[in-house]
């Protein structure tokens, strides 16, 4: 089943390079990130396809499919993540602002191409020095109190913790600490934020807490979010892009997707037959 | 059938006894040589001893403080030296290096460990010793800080590797260098557990004798700077245990007691800083 799923598509379609016009307003979107025939491989195991994705500019995208179909790779490479693995290859172009970022230093991508995890990972540190870490690291200029307090206004969490800036992030329960993840990633004012399925170690109401955010969020950067809940896709983003087995199925704008998929698979898939 | 079940239960009964026995035995050496020290040593331990140094023979009295103060001394030489190298290297084994030579550099390390520390003694004698032409603090401080080097070496690498990988990508992905990573996230992070590896390093070269015995050698007075024989406890009471007198005895016991309650100490409040926690929750 599987196997046949993958041949269909190598001999199929070009997939599509870029949702072709943003429902709301019928322009073409501007794009933040262009990724361009990507292909990765861990170690000999071929595991992106071919991929062409546009990330639109102050939207949301969402990247779905079944565990193991490569989204949070993919998501990775637009941060070089991937380097950090051994024996992680890739090839293609990946743009962002219309500059290749394999060709730049990988630091000041990654203060441009923030990222949050799966698990929230605050520092050993306290509220405070989490959200001024990527400030400190980078020599930032800006006066660093003001700056977290923005950062943490940004990431819905000031009213939450601003009588104890200095007591450790551990203290906070797994729904803040992603939040002060989050504010954490927005201190460096990056222009793109990537998510790695940033709620599946949460419980619902902290949940939506975050949703909610990373739609007001959008005003502020662009992002890219992996899922694997359907809904949470369907409910905040602006574009979705379908992947399974390491090949872009469908990549359109969401509701366009979630109601009229031009793809068998995707219908499959977000109809619950299978994943 | 009935005598079969009656031999199963003295077996397993007596299997229990005999292996509580042997885990009573195992504590209570470590209470028995307690007792005997502060039994044999306790009365010697006074103001004295810390303060005199040793008489002459014949003369009662004296105490081993230039012992006390050249054993800080070499202690302070060795983890000047087996410190730095032990905890840098335990770093490029667990950040940098590759699977081939990280096995390498371990296996070493643990035969290292292993080595007889009379041999790191002539290994210590023959590099400094030798060459300068002769006995000083600073030798005895190389042979002890050798040793220190595998225990610091392989216990922070395990600290280090400790570390979950999320924090590392947390600080990366916001723009932080490998370096940068290490200095600000991975060591703070580890840090409760390299002390208390570091702790337990200096806990373990702070009784070793053999080392000392061609490299510091010993002396009966003070010894100024690192460049002259110095006392050290270990090497008093193995001289103070053979001599025929009766007072010098004491004083051995003396010495032996002050030693272990060193070690004691330094282990629990090893113990202590890492039930505090460590400083990362395991995910």
């Amino acid at each position: 089943m599987q196997a046949s799923a993958r041949q269909e598509v190598s001999v199929n379609i070009t997939p599509p390079v870029a949702p072709s016009a943003s429902r709301e307003t019928g322009a073409p979107a501007e794009m933040r990130m262009t990724v361009s025939k990507v292909n990765f491989w861990y170690g000999s195991k071929h595991t992106l396809f071919d991929i062409n994705l546009g990330i639109a500019t102050n939207k949301v995208t969402a990247l779905i499919g079944p565990s193991g179909c490569g989204k949070s790779t993919l998501l990775r490479t637009l941060d070089r993540m991937h380097e950090t693995v051994r024996h992680a290859r890739l090839e293609g172009e990946i743009l962002l602002d219309g500059k290749n970022i394999l060709a730049q230093d990988v630091t000041l991508l990654r203060r441009r191409v923030g990222m949050v995890f799966q698990r929230p990972n605050p520092f050993p540190k306290s509220i405070f020095e989490n959200v001024a870490y990527g400030l400190r690291i980078n020599g930032s200029k800006v006066p660093i109190a003001e700056a977290v307090e923005k950062s943490l206004r940004h990431g819905a969490l000031w009213d939450e913790v601003k009588d104890h800036l200095h007591k450790s992030a551990y203290e906070l329960s797994g729904g803040q600490q992603q939040r002060l993840c989050i504010a954490r990633a927005l201190a460096v004012e990056p222009e793109v934020l990537l998510l790695d399925e940033p709620c599946s170690a949460l419980d619902p109401i902290s949940t939506a807490k975050i949703e909610e955010l990373l739609v007001q969020l959008k005003d502020l950067c662009t992002i890219v979010t992996v899922t694997h809940n359907m809904q949470q896709a369907a409910r905040i983003s602006d574009f979705t892009a379908f992947l399974l087995n390491g090949q872009l199925i469908e990549f359109s704008p969401t509701p366009h997707l979630f109601t009229t998929p031009s793809d068998p698979r995707t219908e499959a898939y977000i109809t619950g037959r299978f994943g | 059938m009935n005598a079969r079940l009656r031999l199963r239960k003295f077996l397993s009964n007596f299997m229990l006894t005999l292996t509580g026995c042997c885990a009573l035995i195992a504590v209570s050496v470590l209470f028995l040589i307690l007792g005997y020290l502060v039994y044999h040593g306790g009365t010697s331990v006074n103001w004295n001893f810390f303060t005199k140094l040793p008489t002459p023979v014949g003369e009662t009295g004296g105490g081993m403080a230039n012992a006390i103060v050249g054993s800080a001394k070499l202690l302070f030489l060795a983890t000047l030296f087996g410190v730095p190298v032990g905890f840098l290297g335990a770093i490029y084994l667990a950040e940098f290096s590759g699977h081939k030579i990280a096995f390498v550099v371990r296996y070493a390390a643990d035969l290292l460990n292993g080595a007889p520390s009379i041999v790191i003694g002539i290994f210590a004698y023959s590099l400094v010793v030798k060459p300068l032409g002769h006995f000083s603090t600073f030798a005895g401080g190389v042979a002890l800080g050798i040793m220190m080097i595998p225990i610091t070496l392989r216990s922070t690498e395990e600290f280090l590797l400790g570390v979950p990988r999320n924090l590392r990508e947390g600080a990366m992905a916001l723009g932080a260098s490998k370096w940068k990573t290490i200095v600000t996230v991975i060591v703070p992070a580890a840090y409760r557990g390299i002390l208390t590896a570091i702790l337990l390093a200096f806990a373990r070269v702070a009784g070793e004798t053999a080392p000392l015995l061609f490299t510091s050698l010993g002396n009966e007075f003070w010894s100024s700077g690192f460049n002259h024989p110095t006392a050290s406890l270990p090497v008093m009471i193995y001289r103070y245990a053979l001599a025929p007198y009766e007072d010098w005895h004491r004083q051995a016991w003396a010495a032996g007691l002050v030693l272990l309650a060193l070690i004691l100490v330094i282990n629990i409040v090893a113990r202590g800083i890492l039930s505090r926690g460590t400083s990362v929750p395991r995910s």
